[in-house]
């Protein structure tokens, strides 16, 4: 469908309640793309547990499956599937992280790493499974291997913001990290050889057209090429590389801001999430869910992105989180502090 | 605890007019009733004594039976023979309620500007407030111009909703906050 021509309406699918304080974060099963298996995803709150929910084949509604609790003693801030779908990692303000297993539906705590000082916030997986990213409160982002058996083992420490870091996120293809803080930038983290050790190759401050306050998320499109960066300062921000060059083995390329979306958030953005079709959804503490694309016109002065949609009142307060399914076209979860998720598909009215 | 006076010559102010509430009417449990800026000043007020209680003068109980008066505004700072409002800790047009909007924010003046306390004191109005008032309110707390040496961190700080979390997650933290009468009606 042509979403500029179009009447669009963001449909309330589902709401699913079950936990019982605020929702921080979810993930969908990268799993879920195959077309035999059911759509699954997690979610993590300030009760302590994590939540699997599950589309039921036959009549297409959405079911909790496992509560994972007893695990983690304080909130679980975020949690982030393995790419094959089999391993969950959660990260919690108790300073662990834990590594659950799918074992014949139940799923069962196999790993806890510690090391961070003390609040976790925010973990990642890389593209091939090997590598895990965890960052917090403590300013740092470690990494961690993954072992044979379910051992993780620290590779590196990597030092460099100066307040709690927010959120961590791999590039899609490439083994390059990216972590954005309280400190108002964003890190861009790289190993120049496949054994080195990573270092900080660029920062994306207020200097060079970054935010001007905390950075609470960051997207990539499915390319890669481009990412989108939300924050308390109310605007996204869309950046660009060469990663051609990258892939080429040519050394780094770096990230250029290409343009900031302003004026139509009213309080911080806390999500941002790319779908694969190039539309850009975020979440606010305004309880709004804004849809973004890249608008047609205007190529002249280089791309510009317009509001495609805005859904207001999506939840009774914050939305701390909206995904899009990565198989199903179109639909999109949102966590809210309302202890809510809801699913919603974009759909075209009549 | 603290010895001698933090702030030696607080700067004090005139106290404002205030407008009568008719006592005689019952509550009605079905009416809605807007907040408004008295109310919060109310609670924050209230607040605001206590916790200078707390922190300097944990003996002074008796205090507290002062505060059920209806003239807590004259309840004086236990540093000083003024009261909290003269001091200017916090005012009645500090607040700003958009009931329509469902949105309030807090102003407040610490008395001196290194005032190490700001942090907590925004921390703890702030979960007073969420405690009070419906979740659908949205909130700012910030400390006014010019009156912090570090302004800008403490406000960023107290409206950082996963540090404010994580904060409350403290036990010693949260004893002190529960300590604290529940406010709520």
């Amino acid at each position: 469908m042509d979403l500029l021509d179009g009447n669009l309406e963001l449909k309330e699918v589902q709401k699913l309640q079950g936990h019982t304080d605020r929702v921080w974060s979810l993930a969908w099963n990268p799993a879920t793309t195959a077309t035999d298996v059911p759509a699954v995803f997690a979610s993590c709150s300030g009760d302590k547990t994590v939540r699997i929910w599950e589309q039921s084949p036959s009549t297409r509604s959405w079911d909790c499956k496992a509560v994972l609790e007893e695990t983690h003693t304080r909130t679980v801030r975020s949690c982030a599937w393995s790419p094959s779908g089999k391993l969950l990692a959660t990260a919690s303000f108790d300073a662990t992280t834990a590594i659950w297993e799918n074992v014949g539906g139940d799923f069962e705590c196999v790993s806890t790493l510690e090391g961070h000082e003390n609040e976790v916030k925010s973990l990642c997986w890389n593209a091939s499974g090997s590598l895990l990213a965890t960052c917090g409160r403590d300013k740092t982002v470690w990494i961690w291997e993954v072992m044979p058996g379910n051992e993780f083992e620290c590779l590196q420490v990597l030092q460099g913001h100066t307040q709690d870091v927010k959120m961590v996120q791999w590039h899609p293809t490439m083994d390059i990290l990216f972590s954005c803080s309280y400190d108002n930038t964003v890190k861009v983290w790289w190993s120049e050889d496949a054994d080195g050790d990573w270092s900080c190759v660029q920062t994306l401050g207020e200097s060079s057209n970054g935010h001007s306050s905390t950075v609470w998320s960051l997207s990539f499109n499915a390319k890669g090429d481009k990412l989108v960066t939300c924050s308390d300062d109310l605007t996204l921000k869309i950046w660009e590389a060469d990663i051609i060059r990258m892939q080429s083995g040519d050394g780094y390329a770096p990230w250029n801001h290409l343009c900031t979306l302003s004026g139509y958030h009213d309080r911080t953005v806390f999500s941002v999430h790319w779908s694969r079709d190039g539309i850009i959804a975020s979440g606010a503490a305004d309880d709004a869910i804004r849809l973004f694309v890249e608008s047609k016109d205007g190529l002249m002065n280089g791309p510009s992105y317009q509001l495609l949609f805005k859904k207001e009142k999506a939840h009774d307060m914050d939305i701390n989180s909206v995904q899009w399914c990565p198989g199903e076209k179109h639909l999109l979860a949102s966590a809210s502090d309302d202890g809510t998720i809801k699913l919603w598909e974009l759909a075209t009215l009549p | 605890m603290v010895s001698g006076l933090i702030n030696a010559n607080p700067v004090v102010y005139e106290k404002k007019e205030r407008r009568l509430r008719n006592l005689a009417t019952l509550p009605d449990e079905y009416a809605v009733e807007p907040i408004d800026q008295q109310e919060i000043f109310d609670i924050l007020f209230l607040l605001f004594f206590l916790l200078l209680i707390s922190f300097h003068y944990a003996s002074y109980c008796y205090l507290i039976f002062l505060t059920f008066l209806n003239h807590i505004r004259d309840i004086k700072d236990p540093e000083h023979p003024y009261s909290l409002e003269e001091l200017k800790v916090i005012t009645e047009d500090a607040i700003e309620v958009d009931h329509e909007r469902s949105y309030v924010r807090v102003t407040f003046t610490p008395t001196v500007e290194h005032c190490s306390m700001a942090t907590v004191i925004g921390l703890c109005l702030r979960v007073k407030l969420m405690r009070s008032l419906p979740s659908r309110y949205k909130m700012d707390i910030r400390v006014a111009p010019g009156t912090h040496a570090t302004e800008a961190a403490v406000n960023k700080q107290l409206n950082d909703k996963e540090r404010v979390a994580a904060a409350l997650e403290n036990p010693n933290l949260l004893d002190m906050v529960d300590e604290w009468p529940n406010l709520k009606h």
